[in-house]
C-alpha cells in the first residue's frame, strides 16, 4: 500500500505541474488546476483517516529498507487528523488566495503546494533526521510565501522569521548529532525502544540533544522566550498566508507530542519527561505573554497573531502535564485553534477590504459595506476563540482543563487558561464594538467590486468548521483519546517490519 | 585528533556567533554560512572520529559510521539553499528599507557613511524606494 506516502507525494506532483511553462500566464487554470488538487488530497487524507481508524497505524517504508534502517512514513491516528486538518484549511485559505491575492506576485500556487508538502510530511515521517529534511522544506516554502507581495514591513518581517529559523535549523542539526551519538539511531520508535536501556554515559548526552530539540520545537510553536517572531510576521503578511500559518505553530506542538511525549516519555527511564518542568513554566509564561498583547492590540490582525500566541501557550500547557489525556485535549484543542484562527484572519483581510484607508487598525472608520454577515461571521469566530459555550473553544478548554485536573496541575493551569479567556473576551468585543459600531463617513462602494464571492465562501467555509467541531465532538474527543493512547503505545520496529511487502522478517 | 577537531569546531561556532550579534545582515549571513560549517563537521563527528576504515560493516573490523556521512551531505545541500535565499532577501531587504540593519532602522553611523558618498549616492536609497511600496 503506497496510502502514507501520497499526502507528501501529491503537493510535490501538483507543485511540478503548475510550474509547467504553459501555466506561466494563465492564472485561471494555475487556479483551478491547484484546487483540484487540494480537493483531492483534502479526499485522500479523509480516506487515509478512515483506513488508520478501522486498519491501524499504517507504515511505509521508503525503497522497502527494513526498519531501522530505511526511512519510515508512519500514518497513525494522530497523524492523520493533523493531515486532514491541514487540508481543510488549505483549502479554504487558497481559495481566498484565488479571489486576487495571488495577483499580487508570482508563483503563489505552486509555492502553496510545496508549503503542504513540507507540512504533511512533517506530520508523517517516523525519522528525527527526515523531520528536519520536512521541516526545512516547509520554511523555504514559508519564508518565500511570507513575501509574496512584497512590500517594507513584509521584507522586514521576513529576514527577521529567516534569520531567526536558520539558527533554529543550525540548533536542530546539533541536536540531531548528539542524540544519534546518544542513541545511535535517529528512527523514532526505535529511539523510543532505546530509551529506557540508554547506558549511563549516554545519559548526559541524550538529556543535552532532548533539551536542544524542545528549544527547536519552541521557536517553531513559539515557545516564550523565543515567540517575539510571531506577531510581527503574522500581521504583515498576505491574508490567505498569514492563516495557513496558524498550522505552522502546531507542527512545534506536534513534534514536542512525537519526541518528547513518547521518546522521552514515561517509559523512558533515566531520560523519562525531560525539560517538562521547564516546559511548564514557560507555557505559563507564554500565555501570560499572549494576554498582555491581546490586550494591547492595536489592529485586528496583530490581535489574531497574539491569540495564536495564547492559542499555542494553552497548547503547550497541555503538552506539559506529560499525561495521556493532556494529549488528546491537545489534539481536540489544535483542530479547533488551528481553523479559527485561520477563520479569524480570512475574516480580517474580508474586513480590510471593506474600511479602506483604516484598513484593520482600531480606529473610527467607515461603516462597513457587508456589516450583518462579516458581523455574524466575527461574533461566531470570537464565540468560539474565547471559548463561550456552545461552541468548540468551550469544548476543547473544559478539555484540557479536565486533563490539568486529573493530572494534579489544576491550580496553576486554571487560572491561566481562564484568564487568558477573559482577557480574549475583552480585547474582542473592544475591537468588534470599534469595526461594526463606532463609524462615521459612507460606505466605501469600491468593496463591492473588491470582494468576490469567494472572500465571502472561504470565510464562512472555515467559520462554520466551529459549528462542524461541536457537533462532531463526541466522535472527535473519543477519536483524540484513542489517538494519544495510539501514539504512547507507539509503533515497534517489528510491527513496521511487517508491514513491509519484501521486507525481512 | 579529537582535541584538534572539536577546537577546529570550537572556534568555527564561536566567530559565527560573533558574526550573527552583529547589526548588519552581511554580517549575519556570513555569521550563518560559518555557523553551518560547524554544524556540519559537528553532525560528521557524531558517528565517532576513525581512520583508514571502510565505510561498511566488515567482518570482524572496525567500520566508519556512514550515516552521519550521509546526513552531512543532506545538511550541506539544504545549508546551501538556505544561505542563498538569506542572501537574496538581504539584498531585497537592502533595497526595500534603505539599509543593511537587521530592524531596518539606519543608525547615525549609516547616515553618515551616506553623506560621505553623496556624489555617488544622489538620494538616500529610503527615499528612492520609499513611495513605491505601500
Amino acid at each position: 500500500m503506497h496510502l502514507p506516502v501520497l499526502p507528501v507525494l501529491l503537493p510535490f506532483f501538483a507543485a511540478v505541474f503548475i510550474l509547467f511553462p504553459w501555466f506561466n500566464m494563465r492564472l485561471n487554470a494555475q487556479r483551478v488546476v491547484a484546487q483540484g488538487f487540494l480537493l483531492l488530497l483534502l479526499g485522500l487524507t479523509v480516506y487515509l483517516f478512515v483506513e488508520v481508524l478501522n486498519h491501524g497505524p499504517q507504515a511505509y517504508a521508503m525503497g522497502d529498507w527494513q526498519a531501522p534502517f530505511g526511512i519510515f512514513l508512519v500514518a497513525d491516528l494522530m497523524s492523520a487528523s493533523m493531515l486532514v486538518l491541514t487540508s481543510v484549511l488549505a483549502l479554504a485559505t487558497h481559495l481566498y488566495g484565488c479571489a486576487g491575492e495571488d495577483t499580487k506576485g508570482r508563483f503563489f500556487h505552486p509555492l502553496y503546494m510545496f508549503q503542504l508538502m513540507g507540512l504533511n510530511g512533517a506530520f508523517l515521517t517516523a525519522d528525527a533526521f527526515n523531520l528536519f529534511v520536512f521541516f526545512e522544506i516547509l520554511l523555504i516554502a514559508s519564508y518565500s510565501l511570507l513575501i509574496h507581495g512584497g512590500g517594507r514591513e513584509r521584507t522586514r518581517a521576513a529576514q527577521h522569521y529567516v534569520l531567526f529559523n536558520l539558527i533554529g535549523s543550525a540548533f536542530f542539526l546539533i541536536a540531531l548529532a548528539v542524540l544519534y551519538r546518544a542513541f545511535g539511531t535517529l528512527n523514532i520508535p526505535d529511539m523510543a525502544a532505546r530509551a529506557a536501556q540508554l547506558p549511563a554515559e549516554s545519559l548526559p548526552l541524550a538529556e543535552a540533544g532532548g533539551l536542544l530539540l524542545m528549544v527547536v520545537f519552541g521557536i517553531k510553536s513559539a515557545l516564550l522566550p523565543l515567540h517575539f517572531w510571531l506577531p510581527k510576521t503574522y500581521s504583515n503578511t498576505s491574508i490567505p498566508v498569514a492563516a495557513l500559518f496558524a498550522v505552522m505553530t502546531k507542527v512545534g506542538i506536534y513534534s514536542l507530542w512525537r519526541i518528547h511525549s513518547v521518546v522521552f516519555g514515561p517509559d523512558a527511564g533515566a531520560v523519562a519527561g525531560i525539560g517538562m518542568n521547564a516546559l511548564a513554566w514557560l507555557s505559563g509564561g507564554t500565555l501570560a505573554a499572549g494576554i498582555i498583547g491581546v490586550l494591547a492590540s492595536q489592529s485586528l490582525r496583530w490581535l489574531i497573531a497574539n491569540l495564536i500566541i495564547i492559542s499555542v501557550g494553552t497548547l503547550l500547557v497541555s503538552v506539559s502535564l506529560g499525561t495521556e489525556s493532556g494529549i488528546a485535549a491537545g489534539l481536540y484543542y489544535t483542530l479547533h485553534s488551528t481553523l479559527m484562527c485561520g477563520a479569524f484572519f480570512l475574516l480580517a483581510g474580508l474586513i480590510t477590504l471593506q474600511r479602506g484607508q483604516a484598513e484593520d487598525r482600531f480606529v473610527r472608520s467607515r461603516p462597513l459595506l457587508y456589516p450583518v454577515i462579516s458581523g455574524l461571521l466575527y461574533a461566531l469566530v470570537a464565540m468560539a476563540l474565547i471559548g463561550l459555550p456552545p461552541f468548540s473553544g468551550f469544548i476543547g478548554k473544559v478539555f484540557i482543563l479536565q486533563a490539568a485536573y486529573d493530572s494534579g496541575d489544576a491550580l496553576w493551569v486554571w487560572p491561566l487558561v481562564l484568564v487568558s479567556g477573559l482577557a480574549a473576551l475583552i480585547a474582542l468585543s473592544r475591537a468588534g464594538t470599534t469595526i461594526f459600531w463606532r463609524t462615521q463617513g459612507t460606505v466605501l462602494t469600491e468593496a463591492r467590486e473588491r470582494i468576490s464571492p469567494l472572500h465571502l465562501l472561504s470565510a464562512g467555509l472555515l467559520t462554520a468548521m466551529t459549528v462542524v467541531l461541536v457537533v462532531a465532538a463526541g466522535p472527535l474527543t473519543e477519536w483524540s483519546m484513542q489517538a494519544a493512547s495510539e501514539l504512547r503505545a507507539g509503533l515497534t520496529v517489528q510491527q513496521i517490519n511487517d508491514q513491509i511487502p519484501g521486507g525481512v522478517r | 585528533m579529537e582535541l584538534v577537531y572539536s577546537v577546529t569546531v570550537g572556534i568555527m561556532v564561536t566567530c559565527s556567533v560573533f558574526l550573527m550579534l552583529r547589526g548588519h545582515t552581511f554580517a549575519i549571513v556570513m555569521g550563518l554560512t560559518l555557523m553551518s560549517y560547524a554544524v556540519n563537521l559537528f553532525l560528521f563527528a557524531s558517528g565517532g572520529l576513525v581512520l583508514n576504515q571502510p565505510a561498511i560493516l566488515a567482518e570482524g573490523a572496525e567500520y566508519s559510521d556512514p550515516l552521519p556521512q550521509a546526513l552531512v551531505l543532506t545538511a550541506i545541500v539544504i545549508g546551501f539553499a538556505m544561505t542563498a535565499f538569506a542572501l537574496i532577501l538581504a539584498i531585497r531587504a537592502r533595497a526595500d528599507l534603505g539599509n543593511d540593519q537587521v530592524d531596518g532602522k539606519a543608525t547615525s553611523s549609516d547616515i553618515l557613511a551616506d553623506k560621505d558618498h553623496e556624489g555617488q549616492l544622489r538620494q538616500h536609497p529610503d527615499k528612492a524606494t520609499g513611495g513605491k511600496h505601500k
